[in-house]
């Protein structure tokens, strides 16, 4: 999961205080492992320091003061090109994919083609491996077997969230 | 490399439900083709209309550039026997015949006598594996025996392209990979178009590229992204 751009996705939603940040990342990526406040703020410093992101007003309150965020182009570009590209097809890649296809819904984003681009390079890995399992021996077969079964898995939740967009965006844009 | 095979915009339905709309796709000679896409989506539809097994309500295919859909019956049935192979899901073997006999079946019915067609049915066996098998009923074959007779009864009158309906949909994971290695490997080496459809990611794995059918139509992921 790339905490960086899924704030920075969060952000282009609508400018907001990384309290909100944080309390919508925990609700929709958290998923038991709630993002600490240091590591919003240390993320949002960051992204400040890269002109990704500014802050555009400071209201005082009780506690320290409170800093609202708003995305610069060069965040949004980084947000899009990071939603468009593929993710390298490698085992174990749920959160990010997830991550991409929900922050597409909430920015009203093709989600369906990001789907499609990605079940696109996931298949194209799969005929990767396929080649070396046929033209390989036993050892190489297995090895491949096994990249390939998690690449599989990936396409059927894939097959499964591409089926369900339509609640899907329902539930993250109420 | 040229199109062997092509539909360009094919409507169909059955009745009031339409099965195909808009759905364009090219074949290059040789190529293996996996034809994806969930249960209903017009796949299985695409496949028959590409053979010439259905006629498109609108639309054309073209083979070697030629309009299937406005050839007569007689002529496509023609075409079929003589220039396309089958594999179904179900092997679909003829029961009553012996497992050479059911290899030599579309040599047989393209008018090649029997003494030339059973050699060129028997040779099959040998590279397919299936030997000791010749004389076997389908009732006498395992579901992956069978469909290795059905995959070389598909092949072994050489046809231009390969229609292969879900060919491992009905075999264990090992069995249906060793018919497609058996598959693959047989067509590169005839120069076969094939045309896969599939809903299995690792069968389609050993295309040469991947379309998509939703709807009734065809994406090509593949060539977007490219």
């Amino acid at each position: 999961m790339s905490v960086p751009l899924t704030l920075l996705g969060l952000l282009e939603r609508e400018p907001s205080h990384g309290y909100d940040l944080k309390r919508d990342y925990d609700a929709f990526f958290g998923r038991g492992k709630p993002l600490p406040f240091g590591q919003v703020y240390s993320t949002l410093s960051r992204l400040a320091r890269d002109g990704k992101v500014v802050i555009s007003d400071v209201a005082p309150g009780a506690g320290p003061d409170r800093k609202r965020y708003i995305i610069t182009d060069v965040g949004a570009t980084e947000v899009e090109q990071w939603l468009t590209q593929p993710v390298d097809p490698e085992p174990h890649l749920q959160t990010v994919l997830f991550a991409k296809v929900v922050l597409a819904l909430m920015l009203d984003r093709p989600a369906a083609e990001y789907l499609d681009t990605q079940r696109s390079a996931h298949l194209r890995r799969m005929r990767e491996l396929t080649e070396i399992k046929r033209a390989g021996g036993l050892v190489d077969a297995l090895l491949a077997d096994h990249g390939l079964y998690h690449l599989e898995a990936d396409l059927r939740w894939i097959e499964m969230t591409g089926a369900r967009l339509d609640a899907l965006r329902k539930e993250v844009r109420p | 490399m040229s199109v062997m095979l092509e539909a360009r915009d094919v409507e169909f339905s059955f009745g009031q439900t339409p099965a195909l709309r808009g759905a364009s796709v090219a074949v290059e000679a040789g190529e293996i083709l996996a034809v994806m896409g969930p249960s209903g989506s017009g796949k299985s539809t695409l496949l028959h209309c590409l053979a010439g097994i259905l006629v498109p309500d609108s639309g054309e295919i073209l083979f070697d550039g030629a309009r299937i859909d406005a050839m007569a019956e007689t002529e496509r049935s023609g075409l079929r026997r003589d220039r396309f192979g089958f594999v179904f899901q179900f092997g679909q073997l003829v029961p009553e015949l012996t497992a050479v006999e059911n290899v030599a079946l579309p040599l047989l019915l393209s008018g090649v006598r029997r003494r030339q067609a059973l050699p060129r049915a028997y040779d099959w066996f040998a590279r397919l594996g299936l030997d000791g098998l010749e004389r076997r009923r389908s009732g006498e074959l395992s579901g992956g025996q069978a469909q290795r007779v059905a995959l070389a009864r598909g092949l072994v009158a050489e046809p231009q392209v390969l229609f292969a309906d879900e060919p491992t949909g009905a075999l264990d994971s090992l069995t249906g990979e060793q018919v497609m290695d058996l598959l693959v490997g047989a067509a590169r080496e005839q120069g076969t178009t094939v045309i896969l459809v599939t809903h299995e990611p690792r069968i389609a794995a050993y295309a040469d590229r991947e379309v998509m059918v939703r709807d009734g139509r065809v994406n090509a992921p593949d060539r977007v992204a490219s």
